[in-house]
């Protein structure tokens, strides 16, 4: 089976019905998408499926040939840079133990890619399904405002010189 | 962090490669370091923690703590920094290697000098640890909310300051000048007379032969220049973009994959299993039957969880098979009667006369509350990685103790202590839970069986069935009110007493008062878990608190404050709390106020709640949390640690509840054991006192007021007093349950 993930074709041979989770975490050798729960309630194992949020750990490795999978080692644009997404993080010391983050920040991807300035209801439903222990919660409210705002920023700026070439 | 090597620590000296690696001890016969005698004391034990000045004139500090989210690796490290007077720029940290040389010798040491008793979770499984001084000792645990106030003030700023001592010490011979007139800044030390500056590494070879005792002076906290800022965390970065290795995400050579069931009722046997039942099927290696359950090996977790949910797995009848929560609580209630009729009360505070207080009371007020079993339910789901050979065991796994996991194996495996090896990960989740080496042991016994590294994983269903629980407890009380409002008297029975010892102790200032307890039986593991004792005692006194003001006619703050007139710093953080949650002020129908404080390791927490009735269910939305931690080293880490201890001891108020059936634990996912999410969570203001009284913890203290702050919101909404946690099973528009 052929899977592409991060823009990168990987061959795995698993049964099909195998969940994509494990595929990632042991076939593929991605770590950082994490085991919660087993049964899509926590939100540790959230992956993208053609920039889709899904929680890996209930897809079986068939549904997502294909499709484009996006992990939290896919996020960042380059081996050198972070995303802005990640550097909110940083900058609003949101992680604690850390162990939920990958999900979290590949929810919140999704969610700022479909969703530049989300209210905080919106923020509210796209992570209910994102559990952390730690209680990070204030915090990642407040890097997902930082980071649409850095991102509005950033693209504004992109088109006030795209206008000025004109 | 950086990585050891399996003998890296054990084989470094004083000078290798042109770092000093200065060991702190303060035993005789110093073996390591060249500083001695640093603090008196005879018959002390080694304070082991290290520091290593490289040849960059970089500083990398050792650090016997697990990160699991504490910021214990940062905040440690800024300790011995600011002491130093070190460039915080060029600090780095490495975890110390789970081995008896970093055994934390600092932790008994900050119960003994604080005169206090030791939080057990310190103990691990060595015996009998505090009562000789002589005895081994055998502790390297993250726990307790101990890293700062103990490690941290007994070890990091020790050896912080006995580091810098040393230096200027071996700068003025070199440069044949006062040590006095030398200057300390950002690793550089200096003689501005002769304007002569070299960094710390161009004295190291000579502090390295230094055999003249130190004497190092700690720091005012005004003379602090890196203790009170909040540096970003070193373990942050690899927290956003998956790099951060987690026990789970070990990966070794050959190595395979198990996951396991343990028996459904505590202790139960497993029957024999045949190796034939997983035969044909693909990539699954072998049943291994550890009696009290029973674990498959495949070449995938996936592979292995398919194979054991596929076995019959039989168990043997025992004595518990039948006992359901109401037995327990019957059970407790039974031996509280017996406990007072016998005579045979566990006596915890005796003050006054309360016998006589009570008979001359004309308003006598009682009031019985309970709480539920809770799981811990971490992140990362249990899991240890283990390799068996001739030569020993390797262990890799995120632990709370791993000395004490290195013991429990070695046990098991019947070998030396010596020949285990903990390389410790990063927690995903602790909470108390990975102080247990449970599930070490079951992955050293299945590892013993074949010649390949096995990471055993378990399945949440495994977690939240086969926890060390937070205990089930029932708390009474009975108090005597006098006619202008004042408790006269305070009488409090529950079941068990672990940790802090001042769990269920109140700051009111009450002249008659008796605190006892009974001791039960259960078959239902305990287990450390978010402020232990303090995570039910919390809910316990500050509801019967609130009951009594209620009962006074009085307002719950102001009646708060009348009865800790003789506690200033309690008084303090209360008014702290009320006045930023703007406490008196009028709000919209069905919204509710609530006050709580407590005090659980060493810091004083008061907590404002406030929160609306929707239908007939609770919304938090906002906590105001005031604390004063002594002094908060880290300001930003300390507030996150506020803010995560009221979310972990919301969701335990609101839903936190294990229930058992037939011997075993009902619930077994998040579906069933609910936890709070993005939604539901409050918005928190964290507000700092710096009293400069003795430092206390930051992971702990802030749990237990959340629970009662939330309930005595809702009846000051409803009139519907919750005397039995989680709220999820009231119906907050019942007919109001008052008192009195």
């Amino acid at each position: 089976m052929i899977l592409s993930i991060n823009n990168t074709t990987h061959e795995v041979d698993v049964d099909s019905a195998t969940s994509l989770l494990w595929v990632i975490r042991e076939q593929v050798g991605l770590t950082g998408t994490k085991f919660g729960c087993g049964i899509g309630q926590c939100g540790a194992c959230t992956v993208q499926l053609d920039g889709v949020a899904i929680r890996s750990c209930l897809t079986p490795v068939q549904s997502a040939e294909g499709k484009e999978i996006t992990t939290i080692e896919g996020i960042a644009p380059n081996e050198t840079e972070l995303h802005v997404i990640q550097q909110a993080w940083i900058e609003e010391q949101i992680p604690q133990c850390g162990y939920c983050q990958s999900g979290q920040i590949v929810a919140v991807h999704a969610l700022l890619t479909n969703n530049a300035a989300p209210t905080d209801d919106e923020i509210d439903e796209a992570m209910i399904g994102n559990v952390c222990r730690c209680g990070t919660y204030p915090r990642v409210r407040k890097g997902i405002k930082r980071a649409a705002a850095e991102m509005m920023t950033a693209s504004n700026t992109k088109n006030e010189n795209d206008g000025e070439m004109d | 962090m950086g990585k050891w090597t399996r003998r890296a620590f054990i084989t470094t000296g004083v000078l290798t490669g042109g770092a000093l690696v200065l060991g702190v001890a303060i035993r005789p016969g110093n073996r390591a370091g060249k500083v001695k005698d640093m603090i008196a004391g005879e018959g002390d034990t080694v304070l082991n923690i290290w520091l290593k000045i490289n040849a960059d004139n970089t500083i990398t500090v050792i650090v016997p703590h697990a990160e699991m989210g504490q910021g214990a690796h940062t905040t440690l490290p800024m300790m011995l920094a600011d002491e130093m007077d070190a460039d915080w720029k060029t600090v780095t940290m490495l975890e110390a290697p789970g081995n008896k040389e970093y055994a934390n010798y600092a932790l008994a040491k900050g119960f003994i000098m604080g005169g206090k008793e030791v939080p057990s979770i310190l103990i691990g499984t060595v015996d009998g640890l505090f009562l000789t001084a002589t005895k081994q000792m055998s502790l390297q645990v993250t726990g307790g909310s101990a890293s700062v106030r103990c490690t941290g003030m007994h070890a990091m700023r020790v050896a912080g300051a006995a580091a810098r001592a040393v230096l200027l010490e071996a700068a003025a011979e070199q440069w044949e000048v006062d040590p006095e007139d030398l200057v300390v800044k950002e690793s550089y030390i200096s003689h501005p007379e002769s304007n002569r500056t070299g960094p710390f590494a161009s004295f190291v070879e000579k502090a390295a032969d230094l055999s003249q005792p130190a004497k190092p002076k700690l720091k005012s906290s005004e003379e602090f220049t890196i203790m009170g800022t909040s540096p970003p965390r070193f373990d942050i970065p690899a927290k956003v973009n998956g790099t951060a290795t987690f026990g789970m995400d070990v990966v070794l050579p050959n190595m395979k994959y198990a996951t396991i069931q343990a028996s459904p009722v505590f202790g139960a046997r497993v029957q024999p299993i045949d190796q034939e039942a997983i035969k044909g099927m693909p990539g699954v290696h072998k049943i291994v039957n550890l009696n009290g359950a029973v674990a498959v090996i495949a070449d995938g977790y996936w592979q292995a969880k398919q194979a054991l949910n596929a076995l019959t797995i039989e168990y043997e009848k025992t004595d518990n098979d039948a006992v359901a929560q109401n037995d327990i609580y019957d059970r407790y209630l039974k031996d509280m009667d017996a406990a007072i009729a016998d005579g045979k009360e566990e006596e915890d505070v005796k003050k006054g006369d309360v016998k006589n207080a009570f008979a001359n009371a004309n308003n006598v007020i009682e009031a019985e509350y309970r709480v539920p079993y809770l799981a811990h339910a971490t992140m990362e789901p249990m899991n240890c990685t283990a390799l068996v050979n001739s030569e020993g065991c390797e262990l890799w796994v995120g632990s709370q103790n791993p000395l004490g996991f290195a013991n429990s194996v070695a046990e098991v495996l019947d070998m030396d202590t010596e020949n285990v090896i903990v390389h410790n990960q990063y927690l995903g989740g602790g909470f108390g839970r990975r102080a247990m080496p449970d599930v070490a042991v079951q992955a050293a016994l299945i590892a013993k069986e074949v010649d390949y590294p096995v990471k055993l994983i378990w399945s949440r269903e495994e977690d939240i069935r086969q926890d060390h629980y937070r205990e089930a407890n029932i708390s009474r009380f009975k108090a005597a009110l006098n006619d202008t409002g004042q408790i006269t008297a305070w009488n409090n029975q529950f079941v068990f007493k672990h940790d802090p010892p001042e769990a269920p102790h109140i700051p009111y200032g009450v002249d008659h008062q008796y605190i006892h307890y009974a001791e039960s039986t259960t078959h239902v593991p305990w287990g450390y878990w978010r402020s232990v004792d303090s995570s039910m005692h919390g809910f316990f006194t500050e509801s019967f608190m609130d009951e009594l003001a209620f009962n006074a006619n009085k307002d719950p703050y102001e009646f708060r404050r009348e009865h800790l007139a003789n506690s200033p710093r309690f008084l303090k953080v209360l008014d702290m709390a009320a006045e930023k949650a703007n406490w008196g002020e009028s709000l919209p129908a069905n919204w509710g106020r609530g006050i709580s404080i407590h005090q659980s390791f060493g810091t004083i927490v008061a907590q404002v709640a406030e929160i609306e009735i929707i239908g007939d269910t609770v919304k938090v939305h906002r906590v105001v949390c005031a604390a004063d931690p002594g002094f908060a080293f880290h300001p930003n880490g300390f507030t996150a640690q506020m803010e995560s201890g009221i979310v972990y001891g919301l969701t335990a108020a609101l839903y936190g509840e294990i229930t058992i059936e037939n011997g075993g634990v009902v619930q077994s996912n998040f579906h069933d054991y609910q936890l709070l999410r993005m939604n539901e969570s409050p918005t928190i203001e964290t507000y700092i006192i710096n009293s400069n009284e003795w430092p206390g913890g930051a992971g702990e203290p802030s749990t237990p007021g959340i629970a009662p702050a939330v309930t005595n919101a809702i009846f000051n909404a409803t009139g519907v007093r919750i005397r039995e946690l989680p709220v999820k099973n009231h119906n907050l528009n019942a007919k109001p349950t008052l008192i009195g």
